[in-house]
């Protein structure tokens, strides 16, 4: 028994010994969970994170304006007016989860909808394939306030008191030889006392929306996708899985020159006749070849098991690839430069990755996040990286937008680069 | 060209407020072997570390053939082979693998890298384990491949930083014969090792380091001129001599020093040539020994009477 708690004692002791990996141990779990209780909803008294929407509004009759109105008084929705040329761009590039367009019409139509009077209007409605839970959401929404509206103006509204006058009279001259329309008739002459007692100023504001009616409109969905493309899910997965597990690699780079300072061997490299940059960028070079080779290996996977494919352009596909690898390799570096033990190091970066990666977007879609932490990501270089891959492949977007994400990758891998050489040479001027 | 192949002129060198070498002067001439020895925190290291460029000093000048050793100067890399204290080698590759790599970063390639390689593997013994990954080698053949490696662009300076530690004897004795080898071939050494045997084995030239300061700086037989005593006899006796007769005994010719403990004596001798006239002159005495030894004093015994500690201390 003493043995046994001697044993038990010396691993607690071990365990609270290591202040590092005990305070990882407890800030790993906190911070994590407090990211995803926060993107998931948090405490009721938080808010939650609201849907970017594109409001294209092309009708500006009363009804279409108080669903514009309503829409944007929504609390789970941040909507945006846009054209529908920049509204389908922004949707295609994930810059918004959907797109709302209102058609010239819409009011009238809407109206004469409601009874199945005519064609029923439609409601073009934009989303990103990847954000389907999105798109019942928004749908959802929109349905709400459009009935709303319709059946607010229906019981008040001048559209819909025209809309009755015009059908009342059009009745009459048929109510003799139609018993059905008779039935119609009295419906509408219901509505129409209806619509005198609304126009009342105590109770306009609160008209009850007519039973069996049916929905004003339809909508016309349509996933926004660049080209033949069609949205695979395990695109964005492999992307977002690539990029962290590749990002392990390059702390294992960067934890193998911690290693070889410890064991000797960076002296004798340096020993040699080579630059401490030569050293430096061999290791960079040797890591990019690396994460690049990795990257086209766990894509070729995916396309030959998953028929994940790159319906954007190629060369952009390997250019958003090869900067992510250099900036992968510069990460390395970064963590051989300022880790002081090859153990510290790891723990620190392994946290690092991961936060950088959950906030890229790997784990869960960035669209999710809240609207300021969509904005903060942006610094975040692993966004660039996923967003990159996802706009090559399920996207099938131009070199203009991988160009975007190389050109930011690259920026990160000079940033990186430029601290890890500052950190190396000046190590190297105080001995 | 110059006789002397190292210049060590007054270097000093200090981590925060320790003085880890201090005023340290020595050279080494074309050919010769210089021993370095000195205890564990003496300072040998951090020499050896400027020597070669990789901390630079704070005080003093190193020159090898005449050239400055200034941090990044690959001209003088160029010139010095090194055999770190700590493995340097690459347990992943294979033998050749790592003398490949190690020899294109001096330069080696091709037909040339690929002659020196084979050349080095021959001179420690490793040619037929070429292909195996030293992380199936014992600890002498890992040391061996540690030395090839910085024997492939034939130094003209060879620096060893203890390169036996940890090494089992038969393996000692391999890294042994491929050092005198080049030795014989004209290759300059320094030797940095606690076993003293090695470097007496090996050195023409010993400076002592102590405390960062070099207490010495001479052949091997000019140093044990410096101790009072060459040599020390043993004798066992079946009966205790007296205290007259120990007396007498420090008074004979070469006699240092006499310790009477139980039956044996302990005498230090001027030289070992001595310890005859002192057995025949207790044979004289009636003292006949029943069992005699000498033993001729060693490197350990010069530290000692220089420093007045231990090397392992």
């Amino acid at each position: 028994m003493t043995a046994l708690l001697a044993l038990i004692r010396k691993d607690i002791l071990l365990f609270f010994g290591d202040r590092r990996a005990l305070i990882l141990t407890i800030l790993m779990p906190i911070v994590l969970g407090a990211f995803f209780g926060y993107i998931f909803g948090g405490s009721p008294k938080e808010d939650a994170g609201k849907i970017d929407v594109a409001l294209v509004m092309q009708d500006d009759s009363t009804i279409a304006r108080n669903i514009g109105a309503a829409l944007k008084n929504d609390a789970s929705l941040n909507v945006i007016e846009l054209n529908v040329d920049d509204a389908r761009q922004k949707v295609l590039k994930g810059k918004l989860s959907a797109a709302i367009v209102i058609p010239t019409g819409f009011g009238d139509a809407s109206i004469k909808g409601l009874f199945g009077a005519g064609a029923k209007p439609e409601i073009a409605l934009y989303y990103d394939p990847s954000q389907t839970a999105v798109l019942q959401m928004t749908k959802g929404l929109l349905t709400q306030h459009a009935m709303q509206v319709v059946t607010a103006e229906l019981a008040g509204g001048e559209t819909g008191k025209k809309f009755v006058a015009d059908s009342l009279a059009e009745l009459e001259a048929k109510v003799a030889s139609h018993s059905e329309n008779k039935a119609l008739r009295n419906v509408l002459s219901s509505v129409k006392e209806l619509q005198i007692e609304n126009s009342k100023p105590a109770l306009s504001a609160s008209a009850p929306a007519a039973s069996g009616l049916t929905l004003p409109f339809v909508t016309r969905d349509e996933a926004m996708i660049s080209g033949p493309a069609r949205y695979n899910g395990y695109a964005h997965s492999f992307a977002g899985m690539s990029v962290q597990f590749i990002l392990f690699m390059g702390i294992d780079a960067g934890i193998s020159l911690l290693l070889a300072r410890r064991l000797g061997l960076w002296n004798r490299l340096l020993a040699a006749p080579v630059s401490l940059s030569s050293i430096l960028a061999a290791r960079a070079a040797s890591c990019t070849l690396i994460a690049f080779a990795l990257l086209c290996i766990i894509f070729i996977v995916a396309g030959l098991v998953f028929e994940v494919r790159i319906t954007g352009d190629l060369l952009g596909f390997l250019g958003v690839g090869l900067c992510f690898a250099i900036m992968t390799a510069t990460f390395g570096l970064l963590i051989a430069a300022f880790g002081k033990t090859p153990e510290a190091a790891r723990s620190m970066a392994i946290f690092a990755t991961l936060i950088m990666v959950m906030l890229g977007g790997a784990w869960v879609p960035s669209f999710i996040f809240p609207q300021w932490m969509q904005t903060a990501t942006l610094f975040v270089p692993t966004r660039w990286a996923v967003d990159g891959f996802d706009a090559m492949t399920w996207r099938g977007l131009g070199i203009d937008v991988a160009l975007e994400s190389m050109i930011v990758q690259i920026a990160f891998a000079l940033l990186f680069g430029s601290l890890a050489i500052w950190k190396f040479r000046r190590e190297a001027e105080r001995i | 060209m110059s006789d002397v192949i190292l210049g060590v002129n007054r270097v000093s060198k200090s981590f925060g407020d320790r003085c880890a070498v201090d005023a340290v002067s020595f050279q080494i001439k074309r050919g010769q072997t210089l021993g370095l020895i000195g205890p564990n925190g003496a300072g040998k290291s951090t020499t050896v570390s400027m020597i070669c460029g990789l901390l630079r000093p704070d005080h003093g000048e190193i020159s090898i053939n005449g050239q400055p050793v200034v941090g990044g100067d690959n001209t003088v890399k160029k010139m010095i082979g090194l055999v770190p204290q700590d493995l340097a080698i690459y347990d992943e590759l294979s033998a050749r693998e790592n003398l490949k790599l190690f020899g294109a970063l001096y330069g080696l390639k091709g037909a040339v890298l690929k002659t020196r390689c084979d050349a080095v593997l021959v001179l420690v013994n490793l040619e037929d384990r070429a292909a195996d990954k030293p992380s199936g080698f014992s600890g002498g053949m890992k040391r061996r491949l540690n030395i090839a490696a910085a024997l492939l662009h034939e130094p003209q300076l060879l620096i060893l930083d203890e390169p036996t530690v940890g090494v089992d004897p038969q393996s000692r004795n391999a890294i042994f014969d491929s050092l005198e080898i080049l030795k014989d071939r004209g290759c300059s050494l320094i030797y940095t090792s606690h076993y003293m045997e090695e470097v007496e084995r090996l050195a023409d030239q010993i400076v002592v380091i102590d405390h960062g300061r070099v207490v010495a700086d001479e052949s091997p037989a000019m140093l044990y001129q410096r101790l009072p005593a060459q040599a020390a006899l043993t004798v066992d006796f079946s009966v205790a001599p007296g205290a007259d007769i120990v007396a007498a005994m420090g008074l004979q010719p070469g006699v240092k020093c006499v310790q009477m403990q139980d039956h044996q004596l302990k005498i230090a001798l001027a030289h070992a040539d001595h310890g005859l006239g002192v057995l025949q002159w207790l044979v004289a005495q009636g003292l006949p020994p029943v069992h005699y030894a000498t033993a001729k004093a060693n490197l350990e015994d010069i530290f000692l009477t220089l420093t007045g500690r231990s090397l392992r201390d």
